[in-house]
C-alpha cells in the first residue's frame, strides 16, 4: 500500500534538514542584522566621543522662557532646538547625546568590574574544586536567583549615587553570569591533555591559568561580554529611572525619562525619545552579539 | 529523590541565611548603623540611648543573632519608622496586589508564549516563525519600564482604551500586567520552541503518528508534554524576574504592591521595611526555585542523578 | 609466595632510576547528600616495579586497566592514593608541587591524544619552548634550541610560527615529542603514543622514537594496548590487568614464554603477518570485562581466565618468579 500524503505539519517538522534556500537567508538575515547592529553601535560610540562637536546646545543650559516646546518642524517649535526642549528649557536633542556618554562610560565599565571578578573566581573555582568551587558555586546560585535590583538599589543608596558608585554596585552584583561560564569552561579545559602537559613542564599556576586556560575561554566570554553591556545599560537607566542612579541635571537617559514621565500625557516625546535611544542602543549591541556569536560558533546558536 | 530534595532543600535554607546576612550587613557598609535606622532629626543623646536600646553596641555577630532570632521566630523585623507600624503588618497588606499582578502576568505571558512558540516550532521558518524570533530579540533589548511608559503612551493617551492608573477595577490590571508579562514572554516563547523542536524530531513521535494517531492528538499529548519540561524548570527563574519586574512595573504604574514599596522604602533608607521585603523576595525566589526543581526532577527522572 | 615484596624485573643490579612501590590511585566516586564519597574507582590497585638507566618497560593492557593513571602518577599529575614512587633515590610521592620543579625537568610525557594535547592557541614554537623559556634554561635563544628539537623529530623549522591546527596528526604529535625533549629528560613516559595516529603513520612514529632512544638513551615507560607496539622497543614488558601487574618479563621471555593467561591471550589477538605461519589458538576470554569499583574477589582475572581453578576465586595470586627474571601473578603459570 503506498504511503500517505504527507502534508501534515508534524512531518514537516518532523524533516530536520531546512531547505537550503531557508538557511541561506537566515543566515544572510542574521548578517543583515548584524551589520544593523554594528551600525547602531558605531553611531552609538561616534556620539559618544564626538558629541562636544555634535551637540547643538549645552545639555544643561536651562531656559525657562522656552519651556516645553515642541519639535522644530511643529507648531510653535523653534530651528534651534531640533526636538524641542524639556521641561526647564534645555535642549532634548543635545541632552540625547550626552546620555550616549553616561551609557556607554557605565555599561562599559561596569562590565569590566564584572569581568574582572567573575573570571577571576571562576579560573579559581573551576581550577582548584573541592571547597572553593563550593563556596563559589554557592555564592552563584545565592546571586543568580535574586532580582538584581533590590541588591543594586540598595548598595546605591547605601555609597551614595555617584557614577562610581553605580558602576560598581552594578558590577559587583553582575559578576555571576560570567563566573559560572569560566568555572565552567575550566572544569572541562582542565582535564585536556595540554592543560596537564603545561603542568608536567612546571609551568606554574598563574601561568596555566592565563596562558593556556583563559586563551580558550575568550570567544564564549567574548560574546557574553557583548550581550552583558547590553544588560548594563539598560540597569543604569533602571536605576536612574527609579531615582537611584545618575542625578539631574546630568543627563542619563533614565533620568530623563523619569523626569519626563511627569509630562507623559501631553509631551510625551521627551519620555519616549530617551527610552528609544536605550532601546536602540540595547538592541544594537544585542544584534552584534547574536551575529558574532552565529559567526564563530554554530554549535552554540540558540534554535 | 529524597537526597535529592533534601540537598535542595538544605541550600535553599543557606541562601536564604546567606541573604539575611547581607541584607542584615547592609546597615554596616555605612558608618554608622543607628544613623540610618533612625530619622535624620534625631539628636544625639537620643542617638547614644538608642544604640544602647536596641544593642547596637554589642559585637555585630550577636546583632545579627538577634535579628535573626526576632525574624525566625517571631516574624518581627521592627517598625518602619516612615509609617510607625510594624514592617511585617505593611508587608502583608501589599502582598496581594503584587500577587495579582504577577499571576496575571504569568497567565498573559504563558497564553501568547505556548501557542506561539509552539506553531513557530510546527511551522519552522515560516513568516511567524521569524516574527516569534524578532519579538524575542526585541524583547532583549526592551527596557521595562520604557515599554511600561509606551503602552500608557499608546493606549492610555493616544487611544484612551485603558485607564493609565488606579487599581480598583479589573480593567487597571491589564496595562501593567501586559508590560510584566512581556518581561517573560520571550524567555518563555524562546523555550517553548526550542523545546518543541528537540522533541518533534525524537522518534516517537513518527511512531505515534504510524500508529495513526490525529495529529492534535500527536502534537498536544505527546510532543506538548515533554515540551513543557524545560518550563517548568525555568519558572523557578521566572519567579525572580517577574519579583524584579514588578518593582519597575508598580513604579511605572502607580501599583500599590511590593515591588513599589520596595523602592519607596530604599529611597526613604526605611531600613526595618528594606529587610523585611529582601527577605521575602528571597524566600519566594528560593523555595520557588526549590520547588520547580523537585518538580521538574519528577517529571524528569534524569535530573536526580545531579 | 611469601616474604619481601617482589621486585620484578631487578635482575641485574643497575642504576634504578625509577622505583614504583605498591602505587594505588582510588579516585572517589561522589554521591549522597553533602557529595560524600559513595565508592572508588580502583584504577590502580598496588602497582610495583623498576626501571633503570636507558631501559625501557613496556607497559600493556586493554583499555581501562589503569596504564594511563600509572603513567600520570608516575609523573605526579595525580597525587597517590598510597604507594611510593622513588625517582633517582628521592621520594616524590607527596612533594607539594612547588618542589617538583627538579622532578619535572627530568621526567617528560608525550600525550596520546595530539588533538588535545597541543594548546590550539600557542603557536609551535611556543608549545615546543615554553618550559625553555619560562625555566630560562637556554643561554642562549630559545628559539635555536625549538629549531634543533624540530629538526629532531623531522618537522621542518620554518614552520614554527604556525599553529597546531596547520598540522597533520602524525606531524601534531611529533611536536609533542619535541615539547616533551625539550628540557632533555631523564625518563619519558609514553601514553600511549601511537593509538590515535593511522596505522600508516603508526610505524614513522615509532620509529622516530626508537631513534630517539638510540641518542639520547632515556630511560622509557611507553604504554600501549597493542602488544605489537611495545615489542619492538621495549626491553621489558608489564602487563597489566584492572590495576593490578600480571605479568612482568623481559621482551623475548613474554612473547615467546608468556605464563599468565592473559598475556596469552593478548599475544593471541596480535595478528601474524606470517603466511605459512601455524595457526593459533583461538583466544579462549570469555566473560565481561569487570569493572574497576567492583573487582572480583580473588584473582581479578578469573571470571575470564580459561585455566581458572576454585582457588583462583577466592585467594589473590602475588607476582612470583617462573624463571628468572621471569614474574607472573597465577596459580597456574602457563596453563591455558
Amino acid at each position: 500500500m503506498p504511503p500517505p500524503e504527507s502534508t501534515s505539519a508534524v512531518e514537516e517538522a518532523l524533516d530536520p534538514l531546512p531547505r537550503p534556500a531557508d538557511l541561506l537567508l537566515r543566515k544572510i538575515w542574521h548578517l543583515r542584522l548584524g551589520v544593523l547592529g554594528a551600525f547602531l553601535i558605531a553611531g552609538l560610540v561616534f556620539i559618544a566621543v564626538f558629541v562636544p562637536y555634535v551637540s547643538p546646545h549645552d545639555p544643561y543650559e536651562q531656559n525657562i522662557t522656552a519651556r516645553l516646546l515642541p519639535p522644530s518642524w511643529m507648531e510653535g517649535g523653534r530651528p534651534e532646538y531640533l526636538l524641542g526642549t524639556d521641561h526647564v528649557g534645555r535642549d532634548l536633542f543635545s541632552r540625547l547625546l550626552y546620555g550616549s556618554r553616561i551609557s556607554l562610560t557605565v555599561g562599559l565599565a561596569a562590565v569590566l568590574v564584572q569581568v574582572v571578578i567573575g573570571i577571576a573566581l571562576g579560573l579559581w573555582a573551576g581550577y582548584y574544586g573541592g571547597a572553593a568551587d563550593s563556596a563559589v558555586s554557592f555564592m552563584v546560585n545565592v546571586m543568580m536567583g535574586f532580582p538584581f535590583i533590590l541588591l543594586a538599589m540598595s548598595l546605591v543608596v547605601v555609597l551614595g549615587p555617584s557614577l562610581q558608585n553605580i558602576i560598581l554596585a552594578l558590577g559587583l552584583t553582575g559578576w555571576p553570569v560570567f563566573t559560572r561560564v569560566t568555572r565552567m569552561e575550566t572544569l572541562r579545559l582542565r582535564e585536556q591533555e595540554f592543560v596537564l602537559a603545561a603542568r608536567s613542564l612546571a609551568l606554574g599556576v598563574p601561568r596555566i591559568l592565563l596562558g593556556h586556560i583563559l586563551p580558550n575561554l575568550l570567544p564564549s566570554l567574548l560574546v557574553l561580554v557583548t550581550f552583558e553591556v547590553a544588560r548594563a545599560i539598560i540597569r543604569e537607566s533602571l536605576l536612574s529611572f527609579l531615582g537611584l542612579g545618575i542625578q539631574p541635571p546630568t543627563p542619563s537617559w533614565g533620568t530623563m525619562l523619569a523626569e519626563g514621565r511627569d509630562y507623559m500625557l501631553f509631551e510625551w516625546r521627551l519620555a519616549a525619545l530617551p527610552g528609544l535611544a536605550i532601546f536602540l542602543s540595547a538592541m544594537g549591541i544585542n544584534l552584534l552579539g547574536d551575529a558574532v556569536r552565529d559567526l564563530t560558533d554554530p554549535h552554540m546558536r540558540k534554535s | 529523590m529524597k537526597t535529592y530534595c533534601l540537598r535542595r532543600l538544605l541550600q535553599a535554607v543557606g541562601v536564604c541565611l546567606v541573604i539575611s546576612m547581607i541584607s542584615f550587613f547592609l546597615l554596616f557598609l555605612n558608618a554608622d548603623p543607628a544613623l540610618m535606622l533612625l530619622p535624620p532629626d534625631t539628636k544625639v543623646e537620643d542617638i547614644a540611648l538608642f544604640k544602647r536600646q536596641m544593642g547596637l553596641d554589642r559585637p555585630v555577630v550577636f546583632q545579627y543573632g538577634a535579628f535573626l532570632k526576632k525574624v525566625v521566630l517571631e516574624g518581627d523585623f521592627g517598625t518602619s519608622f516612615v509609617s510607625k507600624v510594624p514592617a511585617s503588618r505593611i508587608l502583608a497588606e501589599r502582598i496581594p496586589a503584587t500577587l495579582t499582578l504577577a499571576l496575571a502576568a504569568l497567565l498573559f505571558a504563558n497564553a501568547v508564549a505556548i501557542p506561539v512558540g509552539a506553531l513557530a516550532a510546527i511551522r519552522r521558518y515560516s513568516l511567524l516563525d521569524n516574527l516569534a524570533t524578532f519579538l524575542v530579540l526585541m524583547g532583549q533589548a526592551m527596557p521595562l519600564y520604557w515599554l511600561g511608559i509606551m503602552l500608557i503612551i499608546i493606549f492610555g493617551v493616544w487611544l484612551g482604551w485603558l485607564p493609565i492608573s488606579g487599581s480598583e477595577k479589573a480593567v487597571h490590571l491589564v496595562l501593567p500586567a501586559v508590560t510584566l508579562g512581556a518581561w517573560i514572554l520571550p524567555i518563555n516563547m524562546r523555550l517553548v520552541r526550542s523545546g518543541m523542536l528537540e522533541v518533534l524530531t525524537k522518534d516517537y513521535i513518527r511512531t505515534a503518528r504510524a500508529k495513526g494517531l490525529s495529529e492534535g492528538r500527536v502534537l498536544l499529548k505527546h510532543a506538548f508534554k515533554n515540551a513543557a519540561i524545560p518550563l517548568v524548570t525555568v519558572s523557578g527563574m521566572q519567579l525572580s524576574l517577574l519579583l524584579g519586574g514588578a518593582v519597575v512595573t508598580e513604579t511605572v504604574f502607580a501599583w500599590p504592591g511590593l515591588g513599589r514599596l520596595a523602592v519607596d522604602s530604599i529611597k526613604m533608607g526605611d531600613y526595618p521595611v528594606v529587610q523585611a521585603i529582601v527577605f521575602a523576595f528571597a524566600l519566594c525566589v528560593v523555595f520557588g526555585n526549590l520547588v520547580a526543581d523537585v518538580a521538574a526532577a519528577l517529571i524528569d527522572p534524569r535530573i536526580r542523578l545531579d | 609466595m611469601t616474604g619481601a615484596a617482589p621486585r620484578p624485573g631487578l635482575a641485574p643490579r643497575g642504576e634504578n632510576l625509577l622505583a614504583v612501590e605498591g602505587l594505588k590511585m582510588h579516585f572517589p566516586i561522589r554521591k549522597g547528600l553533602f557529595g560524600k564519597t559513595g565508592g572508588y574507582v580502583y584504577a590502580v590497585d598496588g602497582v610495583s616495579f623498576e626501571i633503570q638507566a636507558g631501559e625501557t618497560l613496556g607497559l600493556v593492557g586493554e583499555s581501562g586497566c589503569g596504564k594511563t593513571t600509572v603513567g600520570r602518577c608516575l609523573l605526579r599529575l595525580y597525587e597517590p592514593t598510597a604507594g611510593r614512587i622513588l625517582f633517582d633515590g628521592v621520594d616524590i610521592t607527596r612533594l607539594p608541587e612547588r618542589r617538583l620543579l627538579r622532578f619535572r625537568s627530568q621526567a617528560q610525557m608525550i600525550f596520546q591524544d595530539p588533538y588535545s594535547s597541543l594548546n590550539p592557541r600557542l603557536r609551535v614554537r611556543d608549545i615546543i619552548g615554553e618550559a625553555l623559556r619560562v625555566h630560562r634554561l637556554c643561554d642562549g635563544d630559545w628559539r635555536e634550541r625549538v629549531r634543533e628539537l624540530m629538526l629532531e623529530v623531522g618537522l621542518p623549522p620554518d614552520l614554527m610560527a604556525r599553529y597546531p591546527h596547520e598540522f597533520s596528526g602524525g606531524q601534531r604529535q611529533r611536536i609533542g615529542i619535541a615539547r616533551a625533549l625539550a628540557m632533555s629528560p631523564r625518563l619519558i613516559v609514553a601514553d600511549e603514543p601511537v593509538s590515535a595516529l593511522d596505522v600508516s603513520i603508526q610505524a614513522q612514529v615509532i620509529n622516530l622514537l626508537e631513534k630517539l632512544k638510540r641518542r639520547y638513551s632515556p630511560s622509557c615507560l611507553v604504554i600501549a594496548h597493542d602488544l605489537a607496539v611495545v615489542e619492538h622497543i621495549s626491553d621489558r614488558i608489564a602487563v597489566m590487568y584492572l590495576g593490578k601487574l600480571v605479568e612482568v618479563a623481559s621482551d623475548t621471555a613474554l612473547i615467546g614464554r608468556p605464563a599468565h593467561p592473559y598475556t596469552q591471550a593478548l599475544l593471541r589477538a596480535v595478528p601474524q603477518a606470517r603466511p605459512g605461519a601455524k595457526k593459533r589458538r583461538r583466544s579462549l576470554l570469555t566473560g565481561d570485562v569487570p569493572s574497576p569499583i567492583r573487582p572480583p574477589p580473588g584473582c581479578r582475572f578469573h571470571p575470564r581466565c580459561p585455566a581458572a581453578v576454585p582457588r583462583c576465586r577466592t585467594e589473590e595470586p602475588l607476582l612470583a618468579e617462573v624463571e628468572p627474571g621471569h614474574w607472573a601473578a597465577c596459580f597456574r603459570p602457563g596453563g591455558a
